[in-house]
């Protein structure tokens, strides 16, 4: 250590960066509902996602009944089976799972990994949430509009979606547009926090390079999104004036039902080019987070640090520079060029280079490590096989030719299910059992978390193993009834009988998950303040759960990077990232580093250990 | 998509040369220095409404770029005129442009710390950037009354596009100047603005460049 100097010129921070003017309020209302705390507007952010995630997952049950059981259920017809197939698919993918990784543990973990009091722009923060809230209740409004909701599919393919004779063209598409709208303005709020409180409020000794790979999923994320998300906006105004107004921006000249409309020359590939160069950045906004969660769920219950921490820093970064511009492979159908097509095929198998890197790391992370079996570590292992499975999938569907075939069936609901369904929400699972001990004080009850996690894993191999099949087979996607075809065999109706009670078993099954959360809230053990024995700033808190301002006092300074697990030698199998090295140990560090045994390191205790174990 | 793009890897490149800087030779595992040593912790020196502005106008370039790369992706279409450009748009964006100049003159007295010129500064950008606006809508006005409807040619569609998207930035610009003015008026001292009037300067010259360019795509536009 001897030969660090000091520089003067550099800019070094004072104990405490930038107190925040923290607002205090007086109220309970000031309290839980304008609030002001990260942590609060998380729970906000989290109950909201959830709540009408619920709402898809019902609409999804019902999709399944039609599909096992055609023509059992008189009140699913055609146009409201292609509303539910929408519906489900836009919450599910925007409202659940982007708010709930974002808004919900993005504003829970960010400043309490970084050792920040708060976000940098509390109001802004609060403001970001009542916005989403307002978005949701625009969306849900749907439902209850003449023409109900739109039913042109999640994707909003003009020029379809604004046509009669698509369910909802009238009222329905507008006001999902116009959500959609104003979704992007409320994060775009909220994405503006999180970035800056990453960059600006990391605490003394939290170097970029020693946060949690959570925030650096995180992170990449929000850049990702709001950079991604304006292509969304841009296209949501854009139908919104082609329907409201007549314009012709992605509306071609037509004859609809035998009538000439008004419009002339717009273009419908426009808006998929629009639409997925948002969308395909989307699938990454919410795969980063949940990369990043696994990680830190993985080596705690691991008990052993992340291997390869850099590499897979790089790889995050990787994935969500190449996430734009793999967005025409969602087009191979559309008729493009062929060399577009090959050159979009390229950057999408070559995005599963640092994709793969990640899983790799996992599993040796996982290799020889003191795996603890725990809920949240079930749910990440679960992750990961998951992942695998679906991210197979994705390879030949990268290929333009094995695309083609297969893109109309529904072999690619498998694999988008697999992959950014299953995957992803097993990782939102783990992460609540992981952190419900530091939002509420109380442990989730693990009987039921260790039920709820077979029925759910086994229960959704159930679902998309077979679905695979059926894709293959023909069977094509989107579609109310099959009817009778030459090519697909009387068993696909057996098996999506088979898929359909797999479904609303693993439905169901999830009202033992909403009802541990509320039993456990009361009656939960007390969870003390580290249960895990992690090493994360968030663990560290004064209070569990933590008060308004995250720290008490002073704000912990951080001598250590997030994965000190089983040090050799260490009095514990964990060393919190604000511990700081041993007064005698500090001694001996500077002898070593003077006589340029570099490669020693000591941990607190004093001994020295070889770098990197 | 080209413009987004190019923008995209502009700004995916100082993204990565920034960490590039915070992470290569960095070996986290390996790190234990002590407080006294600490050489910060690579955050930004400047204040965080600053780099939050810095966030924001990242995204809404982000924003501008794809509209210029829909507007010239569906300039290809056959059913695209010439757009008849406005001559009050030139006389607009001179107002911006003195708009932005009184804004910097408003920053450098802000600097020095003299109110009465912070003052007459702010108002004179404020009024200059109102008048932009009613410029812009008469320009609407015009468009109008000769019969460019928004849905009677994509190119007329794309021009009220551009010239709202645009006009709302300003307005909501025009908000922070609002607070800011007020304070001013009520007499606060200067050192207390001095943040706001730079970050109004910042947004005023962003865009008046994004003006320039929006305006220089409607001139260009192809028969």
């Amino acid at each position: 250590m001897t030969s660090i100097t000091h520089d003067e010129s550099a800019y070094v921070p004072p104990a405490e960066v930038e107190e925040p003017e923290l607002y205090h309020p007086k109220s309970f209302v000031g309290k839980y509902i304008w609030s002001q705390d990260a942590k609060v507007i998380a729970v906000q952010y989290a109950i909201t996602a959830i709540g009408v995630g619920l709402v898809a997952l019902v609409l999804s049950g019902i999709m399944r009944l039609q599909l096992g059981f055609p023509h059992a259920f008189s009140f699913i017809n055609p146009s409201n089976y292609l509303q539910f197939v929408t519906m489900h698919g836009m919450i599910m993918v925007i409202y659940l799972l982007t708010a709930l990784f974002l808004g919900g543990f993005g504003n829970y973990l960010i400043p309490l990994m970084v050792g920040a009091r708060d976000m940098v722009f509390p109001y802004v923060n609060m403001v970001s949430y009542w916005v989403y809230l307002f978005a949701v209740l625009l969306l849900m409004a749907s439902f209850f509009v003449p023409g109900g909701p739109t039913g042109s599919g999640w994707t909003l393919y003009p020029p379809q979606a604004i046509l009669p004779g698509t369910p909802g063209a009238n009222w329905g598409i507008v006001l999902m547009l116009v959500s959609l709208a104003f979704f992007i303005i409320g994060f775009t709020m909220g994405g503006l926090n999180y970035v800056v409180t990453v960059l600006q409020a990391r605490t003394r000794g939290m170097t970029m390079m020693r946060l949690p790979l959570t925030v650096w999923g995180i992170f990449m994320a929000t850049i990702l999104a709001l950079l991604a998300f304006p292509a969304l906006f841009v296209s949501a105004i854009m139908m919104t004036l082609d329907q409201t107004l007549g314009t012709s921006f992605f509306m071609p000249a037509l004859v609809s039902q035998g009538q000439h409309l008004n419009y002339n020359g717009g273009s419908p590939i426009l808006f998929q080019h629009l639409f997925w160069f948002f969308g395909h950045p989307e699938v990454y906004i919410v795969a980063l987070p949940a990369f990043g969660i696994v990680s830190d769920l993985i080596a705690v219950h691991a008990r052993k640090n992340i291997f390869g921490y850099r590499m897979m820093v790089w790889a995050i970064l990787a994935i969500g520079g190449l996430s734009f511009v793999v967005w025409a492979h969602h087009m191979y159908v559309s008729g493009m060029n062929p060399y577009f097509g090959f050159f979009f095929a390229t950057t999408t198998l070559i995005i599963a280079i640092p994709t793969a890197l990640k899983v790799y790391n996992w599993v040796l992370t996982l290799w020889r490590g003191n795996i603890h079996l725990t809920v949240p570590m079930l749910f990440a292992i679960g992750f990961v096989f998951t992942f695998i499975n679906g991210g197979l999938t994705g390879l030949f569907l990268g290929n333009v030719p094995v695309d083609i075939p297969l893109s109309g069936t529904m072999f690619v609901v498998a694999h988008f299910h697999m992959v950014m369904a299953v995957s992803p929400v097993l990782v939102v699972f783990g992460a609540i059992y992981h952190w419900y001990p530091k939002i509420t004080g109380r442990m989730l009850n693990d009987t039921l978390g260790k039920f709820h996690f077979w029925v759910t894993f086994l229960g959704t191999y159930a679902i998309y193993y077979p679905m695979h099949y059926l894709g293959f087979l023909g069977v094509p996607r989107r579609y109310y009834a099959m009817g009778t075809t030459v090519f697909v065999p009387e068993s696909a109706q057996s098996l999506n009988e088979a898929i359909t009670i797999a479904a609303l078993i693993v439905g169901a099954i999830q009202v033992v998950f909403l009802y541990n959360l509320i039993w456990s809230y009361f009656k939960g053990k007390p969870a003390g303040p580290n249960p895990w024995r992690a090493t994360t700033l968030e663990w560290q808190t004064p209070h569990t759960p933590p008060k308004h301002g995250n720290f008490g006092a002073t704000l912990p300074a951080v001598y250590r990077w997030a994965y000190d697990y089983s040090v050799p030698g260490a009095a514990e199998d964990f060393i919190p990232q604000n511990q700081p090295p041993g007064k005698k140990a500090k001694g001996l560090e500077q002898a070593l580093d003077a006589s340029d045994l570099g490669a020693q390191k000591l941990d607190g205790a004093g001994t020295p250990k070889p770098i990197g174990s | 998509m080209t413009y987004a793009l190019i923008f995209l890897s502009g700004l995916m490149a100082i993204v990565m040369w920034w960490l590039v800087r915070q992470t290569v030779n960095v070996k986290p595992w390996t790190e234990q220095r002590s407080v006294e040593i600490m050489q910060g912790d690579g955050g930004l020196s400047l204040p965080s409404v600053k780099v939050g502005l810095g966030v924001f106008l990242a995204v809404a370039t982000s924003l501008f770029a794809l509209l210029i790369s829909a507007y010239h992706m569906r300039m290809m279409g056959e059913d695209w005129t010439k757009l008849p450009v406005p001559r009050v748009l030139w006389l607009n964006s001179a107002v911006l442009i003195l708009a932005s100049v009184a804004m910097q003159r408003t920053r450098a007295a802000a600097r020095q710390g003299q109110l009465e010129r912070v003052k007459s500064g702010l108002i004179a950008s404020g009024v200059l950037s109102f008048s932009f606006l009613a410029g812009q809508l008469w320009a609407w006005q015009q468009m109008d009354a000769a019969g460019y409807f928004v849905a009677a040619n994509p190119a007329y569609a794309f021009f009220y596009l551009l010239t709202a998207v645009h006009g709302l930035h300003l307005l909501g610009g025009l908000w922070v100047w609002c607070k800011t003015t007020a304070k001013v008026l009520r007499g606060v001292e200067v050192g207390k603005v001095r943040l706001s009037v730079e970050l109004c300067t910042v947004y005023w010259h962003y865009l008046l460049v994004v003006w320039l360019v929006l305006f220089a795509v409607l001139l260009h536009t192809h028969t």
